[in-house]
């Protein structure tokens, strides 16, 4: 997965306002038997049976399909899901976080997430927002009367702003994952910084 | 300091703290299987790396793997699959099983089942039943592929670590009352979110009670309440479960680590972040009768009604019994069902065919359904032959399969086709799960088995 830095992101949203949207919908299995990590291929998986249908013809009042969000996410536009209660629930697929990112999505918003995928989201340099219920819906109304409204989250800040109303709040990431995505750093070349301190784990275990 | 068990295993664990970051965790046993690792193994290549500890690893097909014959695969995508973990096992030095040998199975099967989880271990695997493991009184998570990668780099992964919950179950379960049904009652009680975000340990009468089939099953499942791991502490039907087992201690060894094994439990006073007690004999037995298995019923209960509902709930319930092909307030008890299964990492160990077993011997199979009934491991298959339920299972009708992760994810030929309605043990009734359109009732071995009978949904209390 490519790895862009994050910073402030300022985008229009895609809503997808369904609960416990678990990774089988996000990437549905037949999708995992393959060995290919091109991110085009999961991107284009990604909600693939809510998108189209057994003809593979787009679902057209599935949100994704719809006029005003059915563009592909650029700089500015859709970079952000705006998602339901318990986003990512299910199985631990990372393929889920590689159809997200692989479709072009930097940020998801949810009030809650599935504790798998919300690390496998990081790991794919995806960052989980987790707002209040309030928040939540308050966005899934702006975005409603306004397709075009755009949501800011400044990373270094740790703040998600709702331009439209200028209501804002601040969101947890502890700072050593801060730091990974804000300077586009692996969990693998940390620990793998760390062996000495994992033979002296094991030669004292 | 008093400490729950989950605590004791994470803190003898712990290589380091990344200062305001996670715990740089050890971990001692990684499974892996072929559906979440060539991504993994081709980000070692990519940094020029071995696997730091081969000796950790325990590889094995499980999902693209047939259930009707297991000489070839036809389909080319999953047989790349397969022949890649293969080829990777072989690169890296990693111990590897085979699809068709008898070492072969579901991966969350086959470790407790030949002490490859013990107790007091951290495992993992990218898979999210791995949870399983936990019920041998470990710490067992699912992991994704970018984690699978690190720990085969390193043998540690970073976590921050989770809240603690104790869910007791006090009481004697009633009769035709399973491990399933226990699990499917705690979901619907608290949801599929209700343990995101804690550790889940099993406590109480009831849980005592259960075998480790029971226990494995009950583990199993803490993912369908968004728990990251589920343990239960071990205790005489553990070590007795494990011993003599191919990779259990042997000996003196075996000495030493029972006296270890049996340190560990929630100390007394210890404190939850949360606890939950539920009594036995409330729990009868259930099925799920929407598209995620919090959405479930006692068998002899109606589903619910849109009263009390917001808009958006009702839009959501509605929009669940739409794909289900149900009304709300609808009885399912008498329902017709299309496909039976038994099987799964939830339900494919000895007791779960001794079960549906019991219910079907002397009695023969509905015409109108079609039946899988898929060990979860070659052993587990052995022992079905051996103690003559293949002959139990065949003289009423039913075909023993081979063992395969079969039709719970519609990975490999075992596909439920569109629209029908399938009864089964497995774990995830979601919108598509045992194939696209297919319809998903989680219930039971007794369950199934007296559906498989009748060819409805039949409480097997009145069988």
């Amino acid at each position: 997965m490519a790895k862009e830095k994050f910073d402030i992101i300022q985008s229009t949203c895609i809503p997808i306002e369904i609960d416990n949207n678990n990774t089988d919908n996000i990437i549905p299995a037949r999708y995992l038997a393959f060995t290919t990590r091109d991110p085009k291929f999961y991107g284009d998986a990604f909600m693939h049976d809510l998108r189209y249908d057994a003809n593979n013809e787009p679902i057209a009042d599935f949100v994704m399909n719809k006029p005003e969000y059915s563009e592909a996410p650029r700089k500015g536009i859709h970079e952000i899901i705006v998602g339901g209660q318990n986003w990512g629930s299910g199985s631990s697929r990372e393929h889920a976080a590689w159809a997200i990112a692989g479709y072009g999505v930097r940020v998801v918003i949810s009030n809650s997430f599935a504790d798998i995928h919300r690390n496998n989201l990081l790991n794919c340099f995806v960052l989980p927002v987790v707002v209040s219920r309030e928040f939540q819906l308050e966005l899934f109304k702006t975005i409603a009367d306004n397709p075009q409204a755009e949501v800011k989250v400044d990373v270094p800040n740790q703040t998600v702003t709702n331009l439209s109303t200028g209501h804002s709040e601040h969101f947890d990431i502890n700072s050593y994952k801060k730091y990974c995505l804000m300077n586009a750093y692996d969990d693998i070349d940390f620990l793998l910084s760390n062996t000495d301190k994992i033979e002296k784990f094991e030669a004292e275990k | 300091m008093s400490k729950t068990l989950f605590d004791k295993i994470w803190d003898a664990h712990v290589v380091q703290h990344v200062e305001d970051g996670p715990t740089q965790l050890y971990i001692d046993r990684l499974y892996a299987h072929e559906v979440t690792s060539p991504q993994a193994f081709d980000t070692l290549r990519d940094k020029n790396i071995k696997v730091f500890r081969p000796d950790h690893v325990i590889a094995m097909p499980d999902h693209n793997t047939p259930s009707d014959q297991q000489e070839r695969i036809d389909d080319p995508v999953g047989r790349k699959q397969v022949e890649t973990l293969k080829a990777n096992c072989e690169e890296f030095g990693i111990k590897h099983f085979s699809m068709g040998t008898k070492d072969n199975g579901i991966i969350h099967v086959v470790g407790p089942e030949k002490a490859l989880s013990l107790p007091g271990m951290t495992i993992v695997c990218g898979d999210s039943h791995t949870s399983t493991h936990g019920a041998v009184g470990a710490i067992a998570m699912g992991i994704g592929t970018s984690e699978v990668a690190q720990v085969l780099a390193s043998q540690c992964i970073l976590q921050s670590k989770p809240k603690t919950m104790r869910i007791n179950i006090e009481g004697e379960l009633p009769k035709c009352t399973t491990a399933k049904d226990v699990a499917l009652y705690i979901m619907a009680q608290m949801t599929t979110s209700g343990a995101t975000g804690y550790a889940v340990e099993y406590a109480g009468s009831a849980v005592r009670n259960m075998s480790m089939e029971g226990r494995l099953t009950l583990s199993n499942l803490s993912i369908e309440m968004g728990s990251r791991a589920g343990l239960i502490a071990p205790d005489e039907t553990t070590f007795a479960y494990l011993k003599g087992r191919e990779y259990a201690p042997k000996g003196e060894e075996w000495d030493k680590a029972v006296a270890q094994w049996k340190q560990l439990y929630s100390d007394p006073d210890a404190v939850f972040d949360k606890e939950v007690t539920y009594r036995a004999e409330d729990i009868v037995p259930r099925i799920t009768y929407g598209t995620n298995p919090g959405a479930g019923i006692a068998i002899d209960e109606c589903i619910p009604t849109t009263e009390g509902m917001s808009d958006s709930e009702k839009e959501q319930f509605l929009s669940m019994l739409d794909y289900m092909q149900f009304e709300p307030g609808q009885k399912l008890e008498g329902t017709p069902v299309d496909y039976v299964f038994l099987g799964a990492c939830t339900n494919g160990r000895i007791e779960d065919f001794r079960a549906f077993a019991s219910v079907v011997k002397g009695k023969k199979k509905a015409d109108s359904i079609v039946a899988w009934l898929v060990p979860g491991s070659w052993l587990v298959r052995q022992q079905i032959i051996d103690e003559g339920i293949d002959k139990i299972l065949e003289e009423a009708g039913f075909e023993l399969r081979l063992p395969s992760c079969s039709s719970c994810l519609a990975m490999n030929p075992d596909k439920v086709p569109a629209g029908k309605l399938a009864i089964s043990t497995s774990n995830r009734n979601f919108v598509g799960r045992q194939g696209p359109g297919a319809r998903t009732i989680l219930a039971s071995p007794l369950v199934v088995a007296a559906s498989a009978i009748t060819g409805v949904i039949t409480d097997p209390r009145k069988l």
